[in-house]
């Protein structure tokens, strides 16, 4: 394992597979987030599920962490190589003539990615884990023991404009990323070929739409709260 | 045409270059690239001073020999072309135009514009041929029944002349266009089978000893390409490489 990652060809088809995770991941998520909009009981019953099953808990949740880490590792490592193999840059280099800005610039919307992550942790996962693990409170009750207390818990975070610009500009980076990320991927598995144009259209609409969608729930609970 | 030329100077591969203007007039946009240079130069050997070396040999675009980073674009602004395809007609009257060498770790500037780019034979020493017996009683190939669409696609990789403007382009100095056409030529036809498993393995771990960087699939190589080399022989030889791991 450890001489396929030290190919360059082989990081590229790590960090693909990693990336397939987490896009993966971002559409479950973005399934349960969307339910806060229509159906506050159906989110937090499957928050709850999602909070409490040991398969998800102690094996998907572990998995996720080290897909994480390994993406973001993996591509500060690459990008730093990458530097390195042109020691002597160009006065004059004309980018734009040929690539995307977002095909560039993954390490800085990755970056920016990366900053929002540790705030969402702050904010959601690090919470949840001090509630079950340290308090040992695996109820998913509110204090008064009236309802879960997930779907709360959501708005009480939308309500300040500060973190919903935060969040919106996070998920606007997320969508930068991912519209180079998601056919960067697949190319690097090998899937570029007459039968693969299709995803190309696939790719960026999910690049688009999803971010889209996360940032549609989180207006929509500011807005909600301030009325 | 007058023009302001900005021009990479560099002594030998040990002095440190830096970027040198000269004013330059009586360009007929009619004029290749290289034809501008070669004005430039005598007027240079006129004056007493050194010329400009750049590399350069057919001048009709087959060779692979002419490279140059024009105006930030590895064979200028044209597509499809290489620099001595390229005419000053691209150009406006009273253009400042940037000339350097093409750059990357595994293209060592020897002199001005001129880069070594011997680490792509090296590549190619590496597996990049098909073993055949020579002794008079070679099979002809085209004895081998070959489908079109096959052929037609090994012969589009075949076109790759190994200019190194791939890895000019590349923001990571990947070489992997030129690799990917490489293997794909040999992998899309019988005649590259047999040592198909090995050709990938070792052409993919020279490259990497050479230090190219890693590819981030940004696509510039192929647009600045002068041949049109597709991105999809990238995607080939990820599938042959994953394919050989896989066979061990």
């Amino acid at each position: 394992m450890s001489g396929f990652l030290k190919s360059s060809i082989g990081r590229k088809i790590a960090m693909a597979i990693s990336a397939f995770f987490l896009m993966v991941f971002i559409l479950q998520h973005f399934a349960i987030n969307i339910l806060s909009v229509f159906n506050p009981d159906a989110f937090n019953e499957v928050s709850h599920f999602m909070g409490t099953n040991p398969l998800v808990q102690f094996v998907l949740q572990p998995v996720l962490i080290f897909g994480v880490v390994f993406h973001f590792l993996m591509g500060f490592v690459l990008e730093f190589k990458n530097r390195a193999s042109r020691r002597v840059s160009y006065a004059v280099n004309n980018g734009n003539a040929n690539s995307t800005w977002m095909s560039r610039n993954m390490i800085y919307s990755g970056g920016f990615i990366l900053v929002f992550l540790v705030i969402h942790f702050i904010d959601f996962w690090i919470p949840e884990l001090n509630i079950k693990y340290v308090t040992g409170d695996t109820s998913g009750l509110l204090a008064d023991g009236s309802d879960y207390r997930y779907f709360e818990e959501l708005q009480h975070k939308f309500v300040p404009l500060w973190r919903v610009i935060l969040y919106c500009v996070g998920f606007i980076f997320l969508s930068l990323h991912l519209l180079h990320g998601f056919n960067s991927a697949f190319q690097s598995v090998g899937g570029n070929n007459k039968y693969t144009n299709s995803l190309k259209g696939f790719g960026k609409a999910y690049a688009v739409l999803i971010p889209l969608g996360f940032i549609v729930i989180a207006l929509f609970h500011f807005f909600n709260n301030s009325h | 045409m007058k023009l302001t030329l900005k021009i990479w100077r560099q002594k030998n591969a040990k002095n440190k270059g830096k970027i040198v203007e000269y004013p330059i007039d009586g360009i007929s946009p009619d004029m290749s690239f290289l034809e501008m240079l070669d004005v430039l130069n005598q007027k240079l050997i006129t004056e007493g001073e050194e010329p400009v070396a750049f590399d350069h040999d057919c001048r009709e675009g087959i060779c692979g020999s002419c490279s140059l980073y024009i105006n930030g674009e590895a064979h200028g602004p044209d597509r499809r072309v290489t620099t001595c395809q390229l005419h000053m007609r691209k150009f406006k009257d009273g253009d400042t135009i940037f000339i350097e060498p093409f750059r990357a770790n595994a293209f060592p500037v020897i002199k001005d514009l001129i880069v070594d780019r011997s680490a792509f034979d090296r590549i190619q020493h590496a597996g990049g041929f098909i073993s055949v017996n020579t002794s008079g009683n070679t099979q002809d190939g085209n004895a081998i029944p070959i489908s079109k669409h096959a052929a037609d696609e090994a012969m589009d990789a075949a076109t790759c002349i190994g200019c190194g403007a791939c890895v000019a382009s590349c923001k990571n100095s990947s070489a992997m266009l030129f690799v990917g056409a490489k293997v794909s030529q040999y992998a899309l036809l019988p005649q590259g089978q047999v040592e198909a498993t090995d050709r990938v393995q070792n052409m993919v771990a020279q490259m990497d000893l050479e230090g190219f960087g890693n590819c981030t699939n940004t696509g510039a190589c192929e647009v600045e390409c002068p041949k049109g080399i597709s991105l999809e022989n990238i995607a080939r030889m990820n599938r042959e490489l994953i394919k050989a791991n896989l066979k061990g």
